[in-house]
C-alpha cells in the first residue's frame, strides 16, 4: 500500500478530484497548506510597508491506494494539475504500512 | 451563580460618596465665584431665546452619528489594519474608551472644557458644572448664530462623542503592544490634562453674540472717544475665552483639537513605547482590509455628524460643511488611490480608504469656512503629503506608528489647520471672517492673509508642543504605576488572549 501525497494549486482541486474518481480513487484527504518553492512569492504593499511573501496558498492531497495503483494515480494527478507554469506542485509517494476502517475494524486492503 | 444585592453598608458608602460630591460641587461653586458665563445668560437678546425644534432634533443626531464613527467606526478601521491575535484587543481599547470618557466628561470633562474658569478662563474652565451641576432640560447654549440657542444638553452631548474619539484615535499608534491596564490609565490622565484644555483654548467662547455685537459697535464707531469705548468693550467681552479662540485661530469641527492633538499623542507613544517585537521582520499585514473598508465608509458617514454637526444649527452653512465633508473626501481618496498608483504601481483598497480619512481630517477645521472647491483643491492636497509620510518618512525615521495615527490624523490635521487660514478667505470661495470668530487681529468682514495664517501657526504650535510634551509625560508616569509593555512572550501570543482572555475569531 503506498500513500501518494500531492501538492498542488488551489483551483485545481476539482479537477484532481474529478480524475481520480474516474480512475476508482473514491476517498481523498484534503489540507489547506502554505508553501516555498521555486515559484518564489510575491510583494504585498501595505501603505509604506512592503511585505515579500514567500509562502503561498497551496493545496495538500492524501490519498492510500494499493501498490498497483500509484502509476495510474500519479497519471490522473499529472494530467489533472499541470498547467505548465511554475508553482504546478509535485507528488511524493510513501510507503503505508498498516490501514484500519475505523467503523468496521476491517483492515489493511479491505480499509481502503 | 450568585448575585448579591448591595448590603445596607455598601449603600451607605454610596451615600457618602455622593455627600462629598455634592460637597465638592459646592466648594467649587464658592471658590470661583464666577459672573454668570453662561452664554445663554449673559446676552440680554438670548434670555428669551428658544431652542428651535430642528436645530435641536439635527444636533441630537449628529452626536449619535459621531458616536457611530467611534464604534464601530474607527474600532473596526484600526481593528482590521492589525493582525488577528490582536483583534479583540484594538476592539476593545477604542469601546472601552469611549465609555470611559462619557463618564469622565458626565462628572468633570464637559465642566472643564465649557464653563468659566475664573482668572484662568483663557486656559481651562472651572468646576461649577461638574456633576452637570446646573444643567437640565431648560439649559441652553449659544450657537454661532446670534440669538439663536439649542439645549445645552444636545451642546453637552454633541461635545461628549468627540471627547470620546479623540483620546480613541490615538490607540492605534501603539496598537499590538500595549498593555490594557496602560491604556486605561493613560487615556484618563490624557483626557484630563490634554483633551479638555485645548477644547477650552480653541472652543470656549462664554458669550458669542456679547463679541459680536461688541465688534460690531467697534466697527460702527467714529474715531476718538467713542472709538476707545467700544475697544475697551470688546476687549472686556474677549477676556472670557479660551486663548486660541481670542487669537482668532478657525477651527471649525477639530483640526486641532482632535487630529492633531491625538496624531502627536500617537507619534509620542510609539517613540516611548517601542516599535512591536519583530516589527520590520515578521509579516504585519492587515489581518482584514474588509473591516477597514467598512470602518473607513462608517466614519465617512459618521463624520457629516462631526463637521456638519459642528454648525450647532441646521442652515445654510451646515450645507456647506456638509457638501465640503463629501467633496474634500471624495478628492482626497481619488488623489491617495492616483498617487499609490504612480508611486507604487498598484491602486489599492486600503489606499483609497486611507485617502479618504486623510481627507476627512484635513477639511475637517475648513468645513464651515471654506468653500466647496477650495474644500476640493484641499482633498486633492492632503493625500500625496500623508501619503509620503507615512511610506517614506515613516521608513525613514523607523518609528513604529502602528496604523499611522501620525502620519494620517497629524499631519492631514495641520494641513487642514493652515488650509483653513487660505481658504476662508473670499476670493477663493470661503465663507471669510464672519463675526463670531472676530475676536483679536481678524475684523469681521476682512481678511489678512498673515495675520489669519500666524494665529492658525499658534494653535497648530501651541497644540503640538502642549500635547506632545504632556503626552511624554504621562506616558512616563503610567509606565511607572502599570508599565506600558506587555513581556514579548504575550505580545507574541497576542493581547487578545494575553490582556482579555478570548480570541476575536474562533473558527
Amino acid at each position: 500500500m503506498k500513500i501518494v501525497m500531492a501538492i498542488i494549486k488551489p483551483f485545481k482541486l476539482e479537477e484532481v478530484r474529478d480524475a481520480l474518481t474516474a480512475i476508482g480513487v473514491h476517498g481523498l484527504t484534503v489540507t489547506e497548506v502554505k508553501g516555498y518553492g521555486r515559484q518564489k512569492g510575491h510583494t504585498e504593499i501595505y501603505r509604506g510597508a512592503e511585505y515579500a511573501v514567500s509562502f503561498l496558498p497551496k493545496i495538500k492531497i492524501e490519498v492510500a491506494i494499493a501498490s498497483d495503483q500509484v502509476d495510474k494515480t500519479i497519471d490522473a494527478i499529472t494530467s489533472a494539475a499541470k498547467t505548465g507554469q511554475i508553482g504546478d506542485g509535485k507528488i511524493f509517494v510513501i510507503n503505508l504500512d498498516h490501514a484500519v476502517r475505523i467503523r468496521t475494524g476491517e483492515a489493511d486492503a479491505a480499509a481502503l | 451563580m450568585t448575585f448579591k444585592r448591595p448590603t445596607p453598608a455598601g449603600w451607605a458608602v454610596l451615600a457618602i460618596g455622593a455627600l462629598c460630591a455634592v460637597g465638592f460641587v459646592d466648594a467649587a461653586i464658592a471658590q470661583t465665584a464666577a459672573p454668570a458665563a453662561d452664554a445663554a445668560a449673559a446676552a440680554p437678546a438670548a434670555a428669551a431665546a428658544v431652542p428651535n425644534k430642528g436645530d435641536t432634533a439635527w444636533m441630537l443626531v449628529s452626536s449619535a452619528l459621531v458616536l457611530m464613527m467611534s464604534i464601530p467606526g474607527l474600532a473596526l478601521f484600526y481593528g482590521g489594519l492589525v493582525r488577528t491575535k490582536n483583534m479583540a484587543s484594538v476592539l476593545t481599547q477604542v469601546f472601552a474608551i469611549v465609555s470611559m470618557v462619557g463618564v469622565v466628561w458626565t462628572l468633570y470633562g464637559y465642566s472643564l472644557a465649557f464653563s468659566d474658569g475664573g482668572s484662568m478662563t483663557p486656559w481651562i474652565g472651572g468646576l461649577t458644572k461638574a456633576f452637570m451641576h446646573g444643567i437640565d432640560s431648560n439649559s441652553t447654549a449659544a450657537t454661532f448664530s446670534n440669538g439663536v440657542v439649542i439645549p445645552e444638553l444636545s451642546y453637552f452631548v454633541f461635545q461628549m462623542t468627540f471627547a470620546m474619539i479623540t483620546p480613541a484615535l490615538i490607540v492605534g499608534a501603539f496598537a499590538e503592544r500595549i498593555k490594557f491596564s496602560a491604556v486605561m490609565l493613560f487615556i484618563l490622565l490624557w483626557v484630563t490634562f490634554i483633551y479638555f484644555p485645548i477644547a477650552h483654548w480653541v472652543w470656549y467662547v462664554a458669550a458669542p453674540d456679547d463679541v459680536a455685537a461688541a465688534a460690531k459697535a467697534l466697527a460702527a464707531a467714529a474715531d476718538g472717544a467713542a472709538k476707545t469705548a467700544a475697544q475697551a468693550k470688546l476687549d472686556e467681552v474677549t477676556g472670557a475665552v479660551g486663548w486660541l479662540a481670542g487669537a482668532g485661530a478657525l477651527d471649525f469641527a477639530g483640526g486641532t483639537v482632535v487630529h492633531i492633538n491625538a496624531g502627536i499623542a500617537g507619534l509620542v507613544g510609539a517613540l516611548i513605547i517601542g516599535k512591536r517585537t519583530g516589527y520590520g521582520k515578521d509579516l504585519m499585514a492587515p489581518h482584514s482590509l474588509t473591516m477597514t473598508m467598512i470602518g473607513a465608509s462608517l466614519l465617512w458617514v459618521g463624520w457629516f455628524g462631526f463637521n456638519a454637526g459642528s454648525n450647532l444649527e441646521a442652515n445654510g452653512v451646515t450645507a456647506l460643511a456638509f457638501v465640503n465633508t463629501m467633496v474634500a473626501t471624495a478628492g482626497a481618496a481619488l488623489s491617495w488611490l492616483l498617487s499609490e498608483w504612480i508611486v507604487k504601481g498598484k491602486p489599492s483598497l486600503l489606499g483609497i480608504c486611507s485617502g479618504a480619512v486623510a481627507g476627512l481630517v484635513a477639511v475637517t477645521p475648513a468645513s464651515g469656512f471654506a468653500g466647496p472647491i477650495g474644500a476640493l483643491v484641499l482633498g486633492l492636497v492632503v493625500s500625496p503629503v500623508c501619503l509620503f509620510f507615512v511610506s517614506t518618512v515613516k521608513n525613514a525615521l523607523g518609528y513604529d506608528d502602528a496604523l499611522d495615527v501620525f502620519g494620517v490624523h497629524c499631519i492631514g490635521g495641520i494641513i487642514g489647520a493652515l488650509g483653513t487660514g487660505i481658504l476662508v478667505n473670499p476670493a477663493l470661495g470661503g465663507v471669510g471672517i464672519t463675526d463670531y470668530t472676530n475676536i483679536t487681529g481678524n475684523n469681521a468682514g476682512t481678511y489678512d492673509f498673515v495675520a489669519q495664517m500666524i494665529s492658525q501657526g499658534k494653535a497648530v504650535g501651541a497644540t503640538l508642543l502642549w500635547s506632545g510634551i504632556g503626552s511624554a509625560i504621562l506616558y512616563k508616569l503610567v509606565d511607572i504605576i502599570v508599565g506600558l509593555r506587555p513581556t514579548v512572550e504575550e505580545e507574541r501570543e497576542g493581547l487578545d488572549i494575553s490582556d482579555h482572555g478570548e480570541r476575536a475569531y474562533n473558527m
